[in-house]
């Protein structure tokens, strides 16, 4: 373990090793923070106090005396590559050495407010601005280089971390001109960016610095923190969200050591000093609650939003004429299909987590929520503290895809600590997170298209019942303070999940509205590429629906009104990589096979000006059972810059497979009380049994604008499932998950 | 109050319990400092906290520390370390083969205990000893070519 080292040091064994790869040595935090602290990185405090508005230069980034450079970063890496991305842009535009970077991630007291980490925004907006920080530096370092070595800027140049005399005269080191000192200037949006020519970060591979401890158990997780004086606590849910509490019997604890109760109105914890007893004192704990409102019948969820009451209708396209879908003109032929995206939970393989430590006037808290600034705020109201007094520090915690019960636990650390006087740990049980997390939303899209007697769609309409996101809310309402009754503001969040309602195609008529509807079974949040995915497996399986009915061939049907070049191009890439053949869909085969086989496409333009991502599966369907093997998957991808193609890689296969996950399996359950989908059992997710060969084509643009790789390959993945499956079977399926029993039944003929 | 010794890591280590039915995972990581191995179901049903009993996989979250005894425990950190990482790991840093990396300790465990039965695996073998180890990420694709890398380079 390096113990003392100071923060400089932590990537000191970096190298570029003989293949002139970048080999990053383990970056070690330590699990015990002492008293007073409160980053993981060894010295890190000594930063309090520094600039922290976004428009300086200071609040990005120190440059130290040694040469070495820290860069704070308002955006955090959650796993997707960030940690090294972040300092390859500051590396290129600021001419240092990557490994002389240290990093301090989502630290509300050090890094400024960048927004949350999500949207895909990290690289495409948070790294655009990190790029323009080290820009405006490098022109303030030679500003300075020019003072010190009485030559003018015209003069020099910056490499490794020194301004030199062009052609080989005196340099003079960042650190020898700066040392520690604010470089006092503010970030110059015109900052001249280097030349894509001259990229020697940018663009590269590189290993991420965090992956050694990962794979060898040293990274510190926010699970794995431990505080002087710290108590476990395990926080005793309702039995459904409006519960009160009745009556608790803290004898029926007793027996556990120093295991005690602490009660806030309806929250309801125990805390011990050991996790364990605070484990045994949980499920010991008698408590009787009363009733809250019932939850709504599930069965009916997807009738009961299409006849809701409408808040508003919004238009999100509105172009041509769409009579055609109304008119019985000759040779016009209507179709229309209702597609269906049930309620998901991140599924965070780690429970959430949540340690703070609240004294009478402060409080710092730990979690690993993507937005530490933006819930700053609300932890302050919830503790009746000013915001200045509270500091919310990020650490890593299992990757949360959204917003999952991470800040959630943290409020109860928070309330824990209050209570108690101590640091408190919160760790969520399996059962909390698949219960309590909050979820992802459902939908529903009833989609209705004329088509011409030459096969091309004539008139599109979207009609989108999703639940209305509350206006302005600047948080989520949290558990521990709603059954504290502590007031917070009220309200739900959803994430967009109104874009990609409409085609990505250039189709003359389209109509597309989304019918806000006011009520959603369980509280929501946005989970990954929100409502982009359901949204675009309406949309393109519903353009699979019309080929099939022009009998077209889907590849050629979509490329005839893709406009966008880029758009085409990813998608004449997946057709050609998978070896696609014309023709149209479904095949001709055998009904009396076992196993019918087929292949499927679809196509997203993310929010419609983001990335462009087309994905191609083959799947084989099992007649018998009904269970769907996808066997090969091919994705291609223009996200623009990308800082780190492996990094990018990483990001489109575990959008695939996740939303794979999503799509063959998984839905929320509950009864009129509660969640009782609450483990992996009742929950399945994917297994390393059923997981494809995947195929990825990234397209490098080293001149354009990087778009964002977090989500939008996610979003084509259930429409191509249910292309192929279409494909090989002539069946459709319009509600997910495609689960054997429900597959099963659509090939019987029986609604699917 | 109950003292118990157990051999972690090569180590004789010697805890104080108060419920023999503690599982081993808290054991490893509040008592033992070894927070590698990771709290993911409590069910023995994800495998994040997999750690090698007597050379086999064991999910801790589910085995009380009494009925240990004298086996030899081997946890993440036991198993390797970034500046001499065991082979299941160096292959893992090759493929970066992690995100979030909350599954991969187990991931890695689940791997070695397979290589140690079957040095050569096929692909169908290695997908089929991990099938108990749920990843969220989407790394599977790498942990397969991960697993398949450490048994070319020879295990160990």
């Amino acid at each position: 373990m390096a113990t003392g080292m100071s923060h400089h040091d932590l990537s000191r064994r970096a190298f570029l090793g003989a293949a002139g790869v970048l080999v990053v040595g383990a970056v070690l935090g330590t699990r015990h923070i002492r008293s007073g602290a409160a980053q993981t990185l060894p010295g890190a405090d000594r930063f309090l106090g520094k600039p922290l508005a976004a428009d300086q230069v200071d609040a990005f980034l120190a440059i130290h005396a040694d040469g070495s450079v820290t860069l704070f970063s308002g955006k955090v890496d959650m796993g997707t590559g960030g940690r090294i991305a972040m300092r390859q842009i500051l590396a290129e535009e600021l001419d240092v050495p990557i490994e002389r970077i240290a990093m301090i991630e989502g630290d509300t007291a050090l890094t400024p407010d960048q927004g949350s980490t999500s949207g895909s925004y990290g690289i495409a907006r948070g790294g655009t601005q990190l790029r323009r920080v080290a820009a405006t530096a490098r022109q303030a370092l030679i500003g300075l280089g020019a003072q010190k070595l009485g030559r003018p800027a015209g003069d020099l140049e910056t490499s490794d971390g020194f301004v030199r005399v062009k052609g080989g005269g005196p340099a003079v080191s960042y650190g020898d001109l700066v040392g520690d000192r604010a470089l006092g200037v503010a970030v110059d949006p015109k900052a001249p960016l280097k030349d894509s020519a001259r990229f020697r970060y940018i663009g590269k591979s590189l290993p991420r610095p965090d992956v050694p401890a990962k794979v060898t158990g040293r990274h510190p997780y926010l699970q794995d923190l431990v505080l002087p004086g710290m108590l476990h606590a395990r926080v005793i849910r309702p039995p459904s969200p409006g519960a009160t509490l009745k009556a608790l019997d803290e004898s029926s604890i007793a027996s556990v050591p120093g295991a005690r109760v602490v009660r806030i109105e309806s929250f309801v914890a125990v805390v011990a000093e050991r996790e364990w007893d605070a484990v045994r004192a949980a499920n010991a704990l008698k408590v009787e609650w009363n009733a809250g409102p019932p939850l709504p019948d599930q069965a009916a969820l997807f009738d009961a939003m299409r006849a809701s009451s409408v808040v508003r209708d919004q238009v999100i396209t509105r172009r041509g004429d769409v009579s055609a879908l109304n008119a019985q003109a000759a040779g016009v032929r209507t179709i229309t299909a209702t597609y269906a995206w049930p309620v998901h939970t991140h599924g965070s393989i780690g429970p959430s987590c949540g340690v703070a430590n609240v004294t009478s006037d402060r409080a710092t808290i730990w979690t690993s929520s993507q937005g530490t600034h933006r819930y700053r705020a609300a932890f302050a109201r919830i503790l009746g503290l000013p915001p200045e007094r509270v500091r919310v520090v990020y650490l890593d915690g299992a990757g949360s895809y959204g917003q999952n019960g991470a800040e959630d636990a943290a409020c109860d650390a928070a309330l824990l600590s209050r209570s108690t006087g101590r640091p408190v740990r919160v760790q969520w049980s399996r059962a909390d997170e698949h219960g309590w997390d909050p979820k992802g939303p459902p939908q529903l899209l009833a989609l209705r298209a004329a088509v011409d007697e030459r096969g091309e769609v004539a008139a599109w309409e979207t009609r989108a019942w999703l639940p209305v996101s509350t206006a302005n809310l600047p948080s989520l309402p949290l558990l521990a303070a709603a059954s504290a009754r502590i007031p917070q503001p009220e309200g739900r969040a959803t994430g967009l999940i109104f874009q990609n309602i409409d085609p990505p195609y250039t189709y003359p008529n389209v109509d597309a509205v989304v019918h806000w509807i006011p009520d959603a079974p369980l509280r929501t949040s946005p989970i990954r590429a929100p409502g982009k995915i359901g949204n675009t497996f309406a949309v393109e399986s519903f353009v699979d629906e019309i080929a099939a009915l022009a009998g077209a061939d889907p590849v050629e049907f979509r490329l005839r009104h893709l406009a966008n070049a880029r758009g085409a191009e990813v998608l004449r890439r997946a057709a050609a990589r998978m070896g696609w053949q014309p023709r149209p869909a479904p095949r001709r085969v055998d009904p009396a096979l076992p196993v019918a086989t087929g292949r499927g496409i679809a196509y997203i333009h993310y929010k419609h000006d983001e990335t462009m991502v087309a994905v191609g599966m083959e799947v084989e369907v099992e007649r018998a059972t009904g269970k769907i093997r996808v066997t090969r998957v091919v994705c291609a991808q223009d996200c623009g810059l990308m800082i780190n193609p492996d990094a990018v890689a990483s990001q489109v296969e575990g959008n695939v497979l996740q939303t794979l996950s999503r799509s063959l399996h998984e839905e929320i359950v509950y009864d009129r009380e509660r969640v009782t989908s609450v483990d992996w059992a009742s929950y399945p997710i994917l297994k390393m049994t059923e997981v494809p060969s995947i195929e990825v084509e990234l397209i490098q643009r080293l001149d354009a604008p990087p778009l964002g790789a977090g989500e939008a390959a996610s979003a084509p993945v259930p429409a191509a499932v249910s292309n192929a499956v279409f494909d090989a079977t002539g069946v459709r399926l319009r509600t997910v998950p495609f689960r054997p029993e429900r597959v099963k039944a659509a090939l019987a003929g029986r609604p699917a | 109050m109950a003292t118990l010794t157990l051999a972690v890591n090569g180590t004789r280590r010697t805890v104080e319990i108060d419920d023999p039915a503690t599982p081993l995972l808290y054991v490893l990581r509040n008592d033992l400092g070894l927070s590698g191995t990771r709290f993911g179901c409590g069910l023995a049903q994800c495998g994040a906290c997999t750690v090698l009993v007597d050379g086999r996989a064991a999910r801790s979250c589910v085995t009380p520390v009494s009925a240990v005894g004298s086996q030899p425990v081997l946890t993440i950190e036991g198993l390797g370390s970034p500046d001499r990482p065991d082979p299941v790991q160096a292959a893992f840093i090759a493929e970066q083969a992690a995100q979030c990396g909350y599954c991969t300790a187990g991931m890695v465990v689940a791997a070695r205990a397979l290589l140690n039965q079957t040095p050569r695996p096929s692909e169908a073998q290695v997908r089929d000893a991990l099938e108990g180890n749920l990843c969220r990420c989407g790394s599977h694709v790498r942990v397969i070519r991960a697993v398949l890398r450490a048994a070319t380079a020879g295990g160990r």
